[in-house]
């Protein structure tokens, strides 16, 4: 017990430490970076609170949601609707309207004029239709691919919902929030972008507390016997339509709120986001990043998105290749993702395989529990 | 007295093949029984009917005197009939103790297990089962780890966690070594009386340690019934059964 005691603080240090770093050098960019690549930064970083939604429901609860666009694209809408109305004169209508001949506001655009009822309904709403659905589906022990289907499905519906309400949306063109002001300031200017950027880092760490805080303890533990044995759990008196449901639903929330500042900081949410490929791709983010580690799932964000802007800057044809090459390789090589392969001692594999003789050929996680350390 | 546990004339069909086939048993509060049977006798289909799995096509399973069929699983477990599956299922990528902090905590809402730490009593009740079952120093270790006959008794000390009044167990020692099959004995005796448990097991010697009276299935339905020595005598048990008892592993 002593021994548990005394390496406390420096395990609580270690665990925490790649996140401070992380916030550190967040805080940092700002200052080197330019602009148009901040905007860039974030606009990823708010692409990882997606995936941290995804890497519970899939990490964590092995659920394969291919339809997480969805809860992204209705938290991007909520906050591009609020926008759209910001300084219109009275009785004025969004621009887009004009076009169609719409002289009536449809009904439900009213509330989104107030802005605390924007701010909930990034995330509730998503959230509602995740738990709708979810329950449906869970009640009815849909799972497996099955369930990858349906949410794939369920996309489509909305994809192309969206794609046809020109009267009631704008449909294929979106809404832009690039043009649109909030607190008398442009939304697509470098201080507004900035303050946006500042704003994803804090939502981000949130984000990443909130799941850290739900898998630390039993909940997280429940959610892992349900992926690997949910008959089992049954058995021992859980309903796992509850579990599953909530957990959807909070995978749904982080999707909204992460659509959202997506919006702001690319100025437009259009039916794009709720394209087929785009939600493969999230999934993607978090399997090469490591699913089951939070870490990985936003640094999968990060860095597949980095490599996306990169290569298509330079050889835009070649970026799907080179995106589903490196979705096969870690589904073949690197099974645990880049943070799982980092976790499992494979640089020290990597060493062996090219020669090197590693610093000690043995069992990492032995290595490192001090458990065993006497 | 009603008795916790009855099934009433149940039959359970695959596609036309009887698993049971008119079955009726009946067990009383705090009883050990026994339940033998060659392979595919329908032992784990009873089971499963009992517990929720499997839905029969006729019959009824009371327990305590309501009515259990239609009930999903997790409500009849809540109602406190607690399972061991035949191959051991824990939960594998949960450590031995995360394993039984499951189980102790049966079935509670996700906003219980998130909000709520276990209590002090129930932590406790983990610690000692742990050493029940000889696994205090693996307390840490992932149960994907553990050997066969671990995982045994981690999942007999999972469903002791749950603490359910009614307690089925399948084949609980295949796999042990002698003395620890001597020692699953001992547990499943000092557990009836406070509980009611019925175990099924092809190890006949373990049968024997039990001291129970034994239930004999056969093609889904209950051949005979009696204490070990009596049964053991009944030709008719001989020869579906007993006899071809050195065909078996
Ligand atoms: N889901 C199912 N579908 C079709 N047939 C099944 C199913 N489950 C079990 N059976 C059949 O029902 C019969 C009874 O199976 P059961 O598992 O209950 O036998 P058992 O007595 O537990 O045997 P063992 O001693 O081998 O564990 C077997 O013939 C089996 O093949
Ligand atoms: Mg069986």
């Amino acid at each position: 017990m002593n021994l548990v005691n005394t390496s406390m603080p420096r395990k609580l240090i270690f665990r925490y430490l790649p996140f401070l770093v992380f916030v550190c050098i967040a805080l940092i960019l700002p200052l080197l970076l330019p602009p148009f690549r901040l905007n860039l930064l974030g606009r990823f970083l708010s692409l990882g609170i997606v995936a941290l939604g995804i890497d519970l429901i899939w990490g964590y609860t092995g659920l394969l949601s291919l339809g997480q666009g969805i809860f992204f694209a209705l938290g991007g809408y909520a906050l591009g609707m609020h926008l759209q109305l910001q300084n219109l004169a009275p009785g004025e209508l969004p621009e887009f309207f004009g076009l169609y001949g719409v002289k009536t506001m449809p009904a439900f655009w009213q509330p989104f004029n107030s802005g605390i009822f924007t701010f909930f309904a990034i995330w509730i709403i998503p959230a509602l239709v995740a738990g709708i659905l979810g329950f449906l589906v869970f009640r009815n022990r849909i799972k497996g691919v099955y369930f990858s289907i349906l949410t794939q499905a369920a996309l489509l519906v909305f994809y192309n919902f969206f794609n046809g309400q020109q009267r009631l949306i704008n449909g294929t063109n979106g809404l832009k929030t690039d043009t649109a002001r909030f607190l008398g300031e442009l939304v697509g200017s470098d201080g507004m972008q900035r303050n946006l950027y500042l704003l994803t880092v804090l939502v981000l760490f949130l984000a990443w507390l909130l799941c850290k805080w739900l898998i630390r303890g039993r909940f997280g533990d429940a959610l892992i016997a349900l992926r690997d044995d949910e008959q089992r759990l049954r058995f021992t008196g859980y309903n796992p339509t509850a579990y599953k449901t909530l957990v959807f639903v909070i995978a749904g929330a982080l999707a909204g709120i992460s659509g959202a500042l997506y919006t702001v900081q690319s100025g437009i949410v259009s039916p794009q986001f709720m394209a087929v490929p785009f939600s493969i791709e999230m999934v993607i983010w978090v399997a090469v990043g490591g699913r089951g580690t939070l870490v990985g799932a936003i640094l999968g964000a990060l860095l597949i998105n980095f490599a996306k802007s990169l290569i298509s800057e330079q050889l835009p044809e070649t970026w799907l290749f080179i995106q589903g090459a490196l979705f096969l390789l870690v589904v073949t090589a690197l099974p645990d993702g880049l943070v799982g392969w980092w976790r499992n001692g494979g640089p020290n594999h990597l060493l062996a395989m090219l020669g090197r003789a590693p610093k000690a050929a043995t069992y990492p996680s032995l290595d490192l529990d001090p458990e065993l350390k006497s | 007295m009603t008795p916790i546990l009855e099934l009433q004339a149940v039959t359970v069909s695959f596609d036309g093949f009887l698993a049971l086939n008119q079955l009726d048993l009946k067990l009383e509060a705090g009883e050990l029984r026994a339940v033998i049977g060659p392979n595919g006798a329908g032992k784990t289909t009873f089971l499963d009917v009992i517990t929720g799995k499997v839905r029969p096509s006729s019959g009824q399973v009371l327990f305590k005197g309501k009515p259990l069929i239609g009930k999903p699983e997790h409500h009849i477990a809540r109602l406190g009939i607690g399972r061991k599956f035949q191959t051991p299922r824990v939960f594998e990528k949960l450590t031995c103790r995360r394993n039984l902090e499951l189980a102790v905590a049966k079935g509670s809402s996700p906003v219980k297990l998130l909000l709520k730490p276990l209590t002090i009593e129930l932590r406790e009740r983990v610690q000692q089962l742990l050493l029940l079952v000889g696994l205090g120093a693996h307390d840490q270790q992932l149960a994907g780890g553990l050997s066969h006959g671990q995982k045994q008794w981690l999942e007999i000390a999972m469903l002791v966690a749950q603490d359910p009044e009614l307690l089925l167990v399948d084949e609980p020692v295949a796999g042990l070594s002698d003395e620890e099959t001597i020692h699953t004995a001992a547990l499943l005796k000092e557990l009836s009386g406070s509980h009611t448990v019925l175990v099924i097991e092809h190890d006949m010697d373990f049968i024997r340690d039990l001291q129970a009276p034994v239930t004999v299935l056969h093609e889904g339905h209950v051949l005979c019934e009696g204490p070990m020595d009596q049964v053991q005598a009944d030709p008719r048990v001989i020869d579906v059964y007993l006899g071809r008892e050195e065909d078996q592993p």
